[in-house]
């Protein structure tokens, strides 16, 4: 395969990845400022936190105005994480893998596209929020199944596989991180619930709010939370989950091409990081130095796979 | 009369615009030529509002597969849709038969051509053609000098234009021995048919198209260098990248043939080898199918600002170590300058008489011919040397005032830049519209694959279609359309 395919079809489930992600970090802000008068503001902040777009969505808004917020995650075309300039990417990198893609995939990508183009043309309104967000992820859960369902199992899909993976690890990451002060236990409050609000935004960020409420009942402590999103291997979007798959698609890249490369030391590392922490260990070490660390390791993983597998010339 | 190049005494009469043109479905009104007596009888039965209702749908097809085509010179940089107009077009087994064996003489005669001016030139010293046409040309490579390509195919894919005046008289308009393109088109308008009305294929034996790209592949593997180490050849498909007009056909194409579709930053040259980068390291190529333009090829030899080429590959090329499809300098043979010298051409290769016809053609570098033509410019179509893709052509009869001026100002200043053809009364097949069916002008581009094996000759082709009333052109960047093109089998 060309160095640039699998660059590209990493990139292109990068993308696919994000602009679900979006959707989702979304659906809990809109399910947070429905719900709780006067406290939603702060939580848009943190969800442009989250998604990288704080700084770029200061510079042309005052405040964080739900709709404002709203179009800008999903359509600013001057917001490299929108959902439409997402959506944009993984087609146009779809495009330049055509060749990679079973005719399936490669529809459902450009689908996907045109659906969403047309969808995200003008203001979202509250009114068809719910519709939208649910469009974007029926679309791009398509192009998954469509992967899942009509692709060779060799290189192409563990390209593709690796790129899904390692945008999701970096997301949950992120969300954790920018809620790290929330899930400190305070000296006079150790063992205490946490802000029902706070670890709703959290859950429902990453759809797992109802499989938290089945493990735990419904016991919102801030070591659970951390235990579920980083260790529980179940979980499909906790760290240990996305790292044992990359480390698996990894495996695969190796044993189809008769040899390890450097990336595959950087990932065992950092799956080993993480199984070898505890929940206890983890606060000890203090939460936002442990997924700073992680967050730091992702991207010089990121950047050992290009380098690895020739994306660039 | 000037000279004017390749007037068939027997035909000419059905060349002047004034008379209707020949319509390719109606004998008369209600009354179906023989090629489409049965199509037409289906149509007559099908309710008008399910065939709108098919061409819409056939519109979303489209779409969803992402048959696309970007459009020079637009603001944004848009993918459009080429309009599929759902009425084929048929051709009886005995005209193909005979366009076969024409198109087949005149591809030998081209190749034969190309081998002949870049060695020892016999076509010149004969005096068949003037030495400075070739000589002053810029799609004459004298880096091609000498060289032979691997298998001696020069033209591995062409794709020869026709147009029809009436039940037997066919011309070429143009042989397009560079980068032809459009076969896509071809592929997908005959998938949509199929699925949308397969009860036509079980009525009509039409003969299938689909195995297109693996004889491509087939053919370009055949002209693989000897010298390769590959006990299968590569072969890879050069885009110039995503942004390019024709890009979703260079990637259906390497999809198709299973091969790897490249850009230049892709390649590079080891041990004295073109060769990919992969995810594994280099793997060296033996053929490679570039639909980037000669002067692109290699910024070493050409353009050294292009940023689409491979510097050295013409080393490589010149070792006999890749086989670049078509071979560079083949531009020569589909110049426009030399167009009216075909039948010469074709007569001095292969000893026969051309089966297909050239269109009569001034060459403005001539005196003479420069004043007929300036005289009758309302009533001529006058083409660059150079151009393509309906750009910069006049349509004499569909012009206005300050168009003729200014271009009667143009031709006086670089006379040798341009020729002059009659317009011609291009054949009509129907399109569907809103008030029916509705009779357009169309041409044809069979597709045409040259193997050291021999030549194949897909049944068939492109057919576009000028979808405004009257108008002759039928590019696709100009307003043109595509139609599914039918060969009728024997047994019909």
């Amino acid at each position: 395969m060309l160095g640039k395919t699998a660059g590209g079809l990493f990139w292109m489930f990068r993308y696919l990845e994000r602009a679900e992600n979006v959707a989702r970090l979304l659906e809990a802000g809109w399910r947070i400022a429905l719900t709780r008068s006067g406290e939603g503001s702060n939580e848009w902040q943190s969800i442009l936190i989250t998604a990288g777009a704080d700084s770029a969505y200061r510079e042309r808004h005052d405040s964080y105005d739900a709709a404002a917020v709203i179009n800008f995650m999903l359509r600013a075309q001057d917001n490299p994480s929108s959902v439409l300039v997402s959506v944009g990417l993984a087609r146009q990198n779809a495009r330049l893998v055509r060749t990679a893609l079973s005719r399936e995939v490669w529809e459902a990508t450009n689908e996907a596209y045109i659906a969403l183009k047309s969808a995200l043309a003008r203001p979202v309104s509250e009114r068809n929020l719910h519709d939208t967000l649910a469009l974007i992820r029926n679309r791009t859960a398509v192009v998954r199944g469509m992967l899942h369902g009509t692709m060779l199992r060799n290189d192409i899909f563990s390209f593709a596989r690796l790129g899904t993976f390692l945008e999701r690890a970096d997301n949950t990451a992120r969300i954790l991180d920018v809620k790290y002060y929330v899930l400190l236990p305070s000296a006079t409050f150790v063992g205490s619930s946490i802000d029902n609000v706070q670890w709703e935004v959290i859950l429902r960020a990453v759809s797992a709010a109802r499989a938290f409420r089945w493990l735990n009942e419904g016991d919102p402590t801030p070591q659970a939370i951390a235990e579920f999103l980083i260790l529980d291997a179940r979980m499909p979007r906790s760290l240990a989950f996305c790292q044992s798959q990359m480390d698996r698609n990894l495996g695969e890249l190796a044993s189809e091409y008769g040899e390890r490369r450097p990336c595959h030391d950087l990932s065992r590392e950092l799956g080993e990081k993480i199984g070898t922490s505890s929940v206890v260990s983890i606060f000890e070490e203090g939460l936002h130095e442990f997924l700073g660390a992680y967050l730091g390791g992702l991207q010089a993983l990121a950047n050992q796979i290009q380098t690895d597998y020739r994306f660039h010339a | 009369m000037p000279p004017c190049r390749g007037r068939n005494h027997a035909h000419s009469d059905v060349m002047e615009t004034d008379q209707s043109p020949f319509d390719e479905m109606l004998a008369a009104a209600e009354i179906a030529r023989d090629p489409y007596r049965d199509y037409y009888d289906w149509f007559a039965g099908e309710e008008p509002r399910r065939l709108r209702q098919k061409s819409a749908e056939a519109e979303t097809v489209f779409r969803r597969t992402g048959i696309t085509f970007n459009v020079y010179g637009q603001s944004e940089a848009d993918e459009r849709l080429i309009p599929f107009d759902i009425v084929p077009r048929i051709i009886s087994a005995r005209e193909w038969a005979r366009l076969e064996r024409g198109i087949h003489q005149r591809v030998r005669a081209i190749n034969a051509f190309l081998h002949d001016i870049y060695h020892r030139q016999e076509i010149l010293r004969a005096g068949r053609i003037p030495k400075e046409i070739v000589a002053a040309n810029d799609a004459f490579l004298p880096e091609m000098i000498g060289l032979s390509p691997p298998g001696g195919v020069y033209t591995h894919i062409i794709g020869v234009d026709l147009v029809r005046t009436g039940e037997d008289d066919f011309f070429v308009l143009e042989d397009n021995a560079r980068t032809p393109s459009g076969v896509s088109y071809m592929l997908e308008n005959r998938e949509t048919m199929l699925q949308m009305f397969p009860e036509l294929f079980t009525k009509l034996k039409v003969r299938p198209v689909s195995a297109y790209p693996q004889l491509l592949r087939r053919s370009l593997a055949q002209a693989a260098p000897e010298s390769s180490p590959n006990a299968r050849p590569v072969v890879a498909v050069l885009t110039p990248g995503i942004y390019n007009s024709a890009y979703f056909e260079h990637a259906f194409l390497a999809d198709q043939m299973g091969a790897e579709l490249v850009e230049a930053s892709d390649l590079t040259i080891e041990d004295g080898r073109v060769a990919m980068r992969t995810t594994r390291g280099h793997t060296p190529i033996d053929v490679l199918y570039r639909r980037v333009d000669d002067d692109f090829l290699d910024p070493l030899t050409f353009k050294p600002e292009s940023m689409l080429g491979v510097p050295g590959i013409m080393d490589v090329y010149r070792a006999g170590n890749i086989t670049i499809a078509n071979a560079p300098g083949t531009g020569i043979a589909d110049d426009k300058a030399l167009y009216s010298y075909m039948p010469e051409i074709v007569e001095f290769y292969t000893g026969e008489r051309p089966i297909l016809q050239n269109v009569p053609t001034w060459r403005c570098s001539e005196k003479d011919a420069l004043a007929y033509v300036l005289d009758h410019l309302a009533e001529l179509v006058v083409k660059e040397v150079h151009g393509s893709g309906g750009y910069g052509m006049l349509v004499g009869p569909a012009a206005n005032k300050r168009e003729l001026a200014e271009f009667e100002r143009k031709l006086r200043a670089r006379p040798s830049n341009y020729i002059a053809q009659p317009t011609l009364a291009l054949s009509t097949v129907p399109i569907l519209t809103r008030a029916g069916l509705a009779p357009r002008h169309v041409d044809l581009r069979p597709f045409v694959l040259v193997s050291p094996q021999g030549i194949e000759i897909t049944p068939g082709g492109l057919t576009r279609v000028a979808l405004k009333k009257g108008s002759l052109v039928v590019n696709s960047s100009q307003g043109g359309g595509t139609k599914d093109t039918w060969v009728l089998g024997d047994e019909n």
